[in-house]
């Protein structure tokens, strides 16, 4: 009996790194039951990449439609989808099936897993010396109810949703288009998938909360943490309060639907402006929720290849924690066209400006950060860069935007679709390669090619910038959006779009080539393998990370920081 | 004063020249068929000039009406366009100004000092150029300056657009003509509760029927929004089924029409001519095929239109506003047009 204990103990763990024998759980278990973070964040990279194949997919479809005034395409693929022979209006219903999965899966399952789900679960234990998440169970709880949620959300386009089949709403799913204006459960299957992911993300949001207040290593005060692990506990606080609020109004749009209530319904005394009111007090915090922990990724990556510690570190934490509390209170500017009172728009206009100072406090120091480094410019550190520009352009049209009363002719049109994509499909997702290429080694054991990500990189840089840019064009020409069909005169820049669209493509491609090639033929990654600059606690540990990290506790250094 | 006229004639000439620009792309190439069509109409007299001599000749009472060519370029988009449409009510010019003028510039510069810092720092800042990283990671100085700079700017940005909110949500004077627009599921009413209360059905028409006509496809309508230019006048939107937007980018104006309730706002339009617009919430599946045309035209001529609806009337309140109200309008005529005016 007395051997065991030193069998078990420090020592035996540290042979079984060395020699990789890690009691992994059989097949099933181990990612079926998982309650290990690391396998469950990368069950949510794996279902994030996935859900970003279709909604990408659904994107070309779009694009493809756009390429020429007209409709070409949305019979064929009605066709592939079980309605034969489609009518003209079920062609066009298709369309507004299109946009409303494109934005829900898009925003649901690929950016907020990949980003929260993937990373956070990922590394937020590891930076700050935890062995797992607080609610490890509960943690699996949240994959699956994310992973049904999707499949909810598949069906419903299988199922009749009044004009024709799949939920026709928008990912904004309004009154009363989305209760009198949708006959038939493709919505209410639609709303169902948000229902769960939506359960999943605040159990996720919890846990995350937990583990970062209680579970950080000896010696990490909340003001030593790496900005990565601020953002994601500014965004669990984000998700914690924002989700309760839409799950509210959509299930009020379930009991609309199917019960007889008429809280969005002026015939009963309802109103279907309170449902938008209800949707974007979700609706802002929500694009925050998307951005913010790929600011804490960006942070990461411009300290590690700068190899200097981040500018105006305070500032930069307290900035996310200043962009997540002005976004629970200027979430109108959504609606600047229903109809405010003059004063309600004046102070909505105002505290949306707002929030262009923390952002501007965070580009700065992004930069800041950079000057006097010795930089090298490594895969992610070249998508970090390509973040700063990308994000400040749709920054600053969001401060055009912001204006109520410049916003009275933007509102709805192609000019909102660029500005959003320039923040989250050029942003959200430009960090996420970001941080995919800056831990993808940690998390796999193997290299990737840095040749294919820089390659990558120009060529998605290129077909984004072409596929959205023009979009400021048409939107200022006054094109609105969700059309599946337009005036001649949008068709020149609506091309050009939808020839971005094949360069994107293109590059999504080169993603996928430099996976396979770092899985066949990558060579092993050490444990801290992009050098000095990376500091942070999961480049103490080999890659990938032994199943289970830091059984003794890391004790972080105070020296630097001597009382 | 003089520094704004100046911005906003620049602000003009760079539209006209990406303008002539695509024109001239248009021309050269030949390629879209459309930017040929809406030209032709130049050539010939305006179609509005006919209906002026009919209006003299025709009795007064039974009021006339032709449907006004659209003039190519105006209140409509260009190809290839990539700025606003020109504008044609007083807060249009005003919120094209603040967006043009205080805007564009003020994003620019911030879109170029990013670049040009980024571009700074990897070319002094990369490995070889700067081997040994500094270690500075803090400079209050610095960082209240770039707090503060951005909150100035933000300052002087939101002072005249909020005044621009203020002009916008002016009320319509007293008197004023009043357009009830109604959303339906897929096609927009008109209904003029001061005129006698008729509703104007407007439905798009077939892209072949609007090239004959000489319109632009996707965007020309049956029965056109009717209302008089120069003079303020009172929309009201609401929705009949799901939320619409009426939306005209010329008068940079949106306002939702949202069921079980009225939206109000004034809208000027300065001068007679066709402006087209879209719905702009989606309310379904034809939501793309619900276009608005609002034509702008002379008081005299409004009326003259009118008296074409039936059941139309011009009523005192109108005759009060400053129009050439051709001789009388009796009292007694409401009645005599709506037993006689056949829905032309």
């Amino acid at each position: 009996m007395a051997t065991i204990p030193a069998n078990e103990g420090f020592d035996a763990h540290d042979h079984a790194h060395d020699h990789d024998h890690d009691h992994k759980p059989a097949f099933f278990a181990r990612w079926f039951m998982s309650t290990n973070h690391k396998d469950i964040g990368t069950l949510y990279l794996i279902f994030a990449i996935f859900a970003g194949i279709i909604g990408g997919a659904v994107s070309g479809m779009m694009r493809a439609e756009l390429a020429h005034p007209g409709i070409q395409y949305l019979g064929y693929f009605a066709e592939l989808l079980g309605t034969a022979t489609p009518t003209f209006d079920q062609q066009l219903h298709l369309w507004n099936v299109l946009i409303t999965a494109h934005g829900l899966i898009m925003v649901f399952f690929m950016v907020m897993p990949a980003i929260i789900g993937g990373f956070g679960n990922w590394f937020v234990p590891l930076m700050i010396g935890a062995p797992d998440m607080a609610f490890p169970r509960m943690n699996n709880v949240s994959f699956w109810l994310t992973f049904v949620g999707f499949l909810s959300l598949m069906f419903s386009a299988f199922m009749p949703g009044g004009t024709g089949q799949g939920a026709g709403t928008g990912w904004t799913v309004y009154a009363p288009l989305s209760t009198s204006g949708s006959v038939g459960p493709a919505v209410d299957f639609a709303i169902f998938s948000l229902h769960l992911s939506g359960a999943g993300t605040i159990l996720g949001a919890i846990n995350f909360i937990t583990t970062i207040l209680n579970m950080r290593a000896p010696g990490m005060t909340l003001h030593k943490m790496p900005l990565f692990v601020w953002s994601v506990l500014v965004t669990a606080f984000l998700l914690l309060l924002a989700l309760p609020v839409l799950a509210a109004a959509i299930t009020m749009l379930l009991t609309d639907r199917n019960f007889g209530t008429t809280f969005f319904d002026p015939a009963g005394g309802g109103d279907p402006v309170l449902y938008q009111h209800l949707f974007w007090f979700f609706g802002h915090p929500e694009v925050y929720i998307m951005i913010l922990p790929g600011f804490g990724i960006i942070s990461q990556i411009i300290s590690t290849f700068s190899k200097k510690p981040v500018f105006g570190y305070l500032g930069m934490a307290y900035a996310m924690v200043a962009i997540g509390v002005v976004g629970f209170i200027v979430w109108a500017h959504h609606m600047y066209t229903t109809g405010l009172d003059v004063n309600t728009k004046m102070y909505f206009t105002a505290a949306t400006m707002v929030i262009a100072v923390p952002t501007g406090i965070k580009i700065f120091s992004w930069i800041a950060t950079m000057w006097g480094g010795s930089i090298e410019f490594k895969s992610p550190m070249i998508w970090a860069i390509g973040f700063i520009f990308l994000f400040t352009v749709g920054g600053v049209t969001g401060v055009v935007l912001a204006n109520g009363g410049v916003d009275d002719n933007l509102h709805d049109t192609y000019y909102v679709v660029a500005h959003f994509h320039y923040v989250l499909s050029l942003g959200a997702v430009t960090s996420l390669f970001a941080g995919f290429f800056y831990w993808f080694p940690k998390m796999s054991g193997r290299m990737h090619s840095e040749f294919l990500s820089h390659l990558q990189f120009v060529i998605f840089f290129i077909g984004v910038n072409l596929i959205f840019f023009p979009m400021h064009f048409l939107g200022v020409q006054g094109m609105p959006r969700r059309y599946p069909d337009y005036a001649v005169a949008y068709s020149y820049w609506n091309e050009i779009a939808s020839y971005g669209y094949v360069v994107m493509a293109g590059s999504m491609v080169i993603f996928f080539v430099n996976i396979a090639y770092a899985f066949l033929a990558g060579k092993k990654a050490e444990g801290n393998y992009w050098g000095e600059g990376a500091t942070t606690l999961e480049w103490t540990l080999s890659s990938p990370p032994p199943f289970h990290q830091f059984e003794t506790l890391p004790v972080i250094d105070d020296a630097a920081h001597a009382h | 004063m003089s520094l704004a006229d100046t911005a906003r004639t620049a602000g003009k000439a760079l539209r006209t020249f990406g303008r002539t620009l695509g024109v001239a792309f248009a021309l050269t190439f030949g390629t879209a068929a459309m930017a040929a069509a809406p030209a032709a109409p130049v050539a010939v007299a305006p179609v509005a000039a006919d209906s002026t001599a009919a209006a003299q000749t025709a009795p007064v009472d039974a009021g006339s009406y032709t449907p006004m060519a659209p003039t190519p370029g105006k209140g409509m988009p260009v190809d290839k366009g990539w700025t606003f449409q020109d504008q044609y009510s007083p807060t249009g010019e005003e919120a094209l100004f603040m967006h043009d003028v205080i805007l564009m510039p003020v994003i620019v510069a911030i879109s170029v000092l990013v670049l040009i810092l980024l571009v700074v720092v990897a070319a002094k800042f990369n490995k070889r150029a700067n081997p040994v990283a500094s270690k500075t990671s803090h400079n209050t100085l610095i960082e209240v300056v770039w707090t503060l700079v951005p909150v100035l700017i933000l300052v002087v940005i939101a002072v005249p657009s909020i005044r621009l909110l203020a002009h916008q949500y002016d009320p319509a004077p007293k008197g004023a003509v009043t357009v009830k627009v109604t959303g339906y599921q897929w096609y927009w009413g008109y209904t003029y509760p001061d005129n006698g209360g008729f509703e104007v059905i407007s439905n798009m028409l077939p892209d072949e029927e609007a090239l004959k006509r000489g319109e632009p496809a996707q965007l020309a309508v049956d029965n056109r929004m009717v209302v008089p230019a120069g003079e303020p006048i009172r929309i009201q939107t609401i929705g009949s089924d799901v939320i619409h937007a009426f939306a005209v980018p010329s008068l940079w104006f949106k306002l939702d029409a949202v069921p079980g309730r009225i939206n109000e706002k004034v809208l000027m339009i300065k001068e007679p001519g066709v402006y087209y617009g879209q719905c702009s919430e989606l309310c379904g599946a034809r939501h793309g095929y619900m276009p608005i045309a609002v034509e702008a035209l002379p008081r005299d001529k409004f009326e003259a239109w009118v008296k074409t609806q039936p059941g139309g009337t011009v009523g005192p309140a109108e005759a009060a506003a400053p129009a050439v109200v051709p001789a009388a309008a009796p009292a007694e005529a409401p009645a005599a047009d709506a037993s006689t005016a056949p829905a032309a």
